[in-house]
């Protein structure tokens, strides 16, 4: 299975609330980042949580959030950032914009 | 001991009172959930029926416990007098702490690097994930729920309280450990440190630098 996504991407991260053992938290839902590194493939956390195998296995990825983009009152350096690791299955491609946002 | 637990009914008649049950999150008082109860009530079956006894347990504990964060200190050290070895660590955690004899398991260690323009520092908002095999147990403030709601959106505030303050053009880049990756900061090597051993070296290392919440200290003048 080929990769949906590549480092320097733009992605938004899915804002639904499926009930359930979940591993992307609240805060970063319905959220837009940037690809920072792929992490590789494994067992969906998900299902193992609930005692399946977790297979398919899910592709890992981090995503680089401006904080700014994330907490609307942020007080630091508008270049902060927070990474998270969030599976592929959570994020949607977003156009990139022509002049990319460099984070 | 944790007061509000001796209030909840755990149903099966036993009383808890000579256990002692460390709370997950030291600073949340609510009750314990269905999976506290449930972990609770196996290790008491599994004590009742003489499956496991308390000195096990214990020792277990006492074993937990005696992990520590010397091995990271060893692993920073290293990358800081050996850049090929750096390069390897920062490529391939994993393949890089074999050479110290720890095994990640099926995690994935990824070591973020501090620089002149970046400062890294961890946290897990969803519970308390942190890379044990190189840093032993995570501290009880890396568990609370105080830490963990906060780092995320006012990480310089908290970095502050733990007296470390990060220049305003320096980026701080905070890593929510959620999945399958642990996170180790590579901190930088303090100034007039040159030509010292790696065993020198490691013992500026402190577990707080390697989770991101402060810096190796300078060396004190000889």
């Amino acid at each position: 299975m080929s990769e949906a996504f590549a480092p320097g991407d733009t992605v938004r991260v899915s804002a639904v609330n499926p009930p359930g053992h979940r591993r992307t938290p609240f805060y970063i839902r319905g959220k837009q980042g940037v690809i920072e590194r792929v992490c590789g493939e494994f067992a969906n956390p998900e299902e193992l949580g609930y005692g399946f195998d977790g297979l398919p296995k899910k592709r890992l990825y981090r995503v680089r959030f401006r904080q700014k983009d994330v907490w609307p009152d942020y007080k630091g350096d508008p270049n902060d950032t927070v990474d998270v690791d969030i599976y592929e299955h959570w994020l949607s491609p977003v156009a990139k914009p022509k002049s990319g946002r460099k984070i | 001991m944790n007061d509000e637990r001796e209030h909840h009914d755990h149903h099966h008649g036993h009383d808890h009172a000579g256990h002692a049950h460390p709370p997950l999150q030291p600073d949340d008082t609510s009750p314990p959930n269905n999976y506290e109860v449930t972990i609770l009530a196996i290790r008491d079956l599994l004590l009742d029926k003489g499956i496991l006894s308390a000195e096990q347990v214990r020792r277990g504990l006492e074993t937990l416990d005696s992990w520590e964060p010397s091995r990271g200190a060893e692993i920073v050290a290293r990358a800081w007098v050996d850049p090929a070895f750096k390069k390897r660590l920062l490529a391939d955690g994993n393949a890089a702490v074999a050479d110290f004899a720890i095994d990640m398991g099926s995690a994935k260690l990824t070591v973020v690097e501090n620089t002149e323009t970046v400062h890294n520092v961890i946290v897990c908002t969803l519970c308390s994930c942190y890379p044990r095999p190189v840093l032993g147990l995570p501290p009880d403030w890396y568990r609370s729920k105080n830490y963990r709601a906060r780092v995320v959106r006012e990480p310089r505030q908290v970095l502050r309280e733990f007296g470390t303050h990060i220049p305003d053009d320096v980026t701080v880049r905070v890593h929510d450990s959620l999945a399958d990756l642990r996170y180790l900061v590579l901190p930088r090597r303090s100034a007039g440190t040159e030509g010292w051993s790696e065993e020198r070296l490691a013992a500026l290392v402190t577990r707080d630098c390697m989770v991101g919440v402060a810096n190796p200290e300078k060396p004190r003048a000889a």
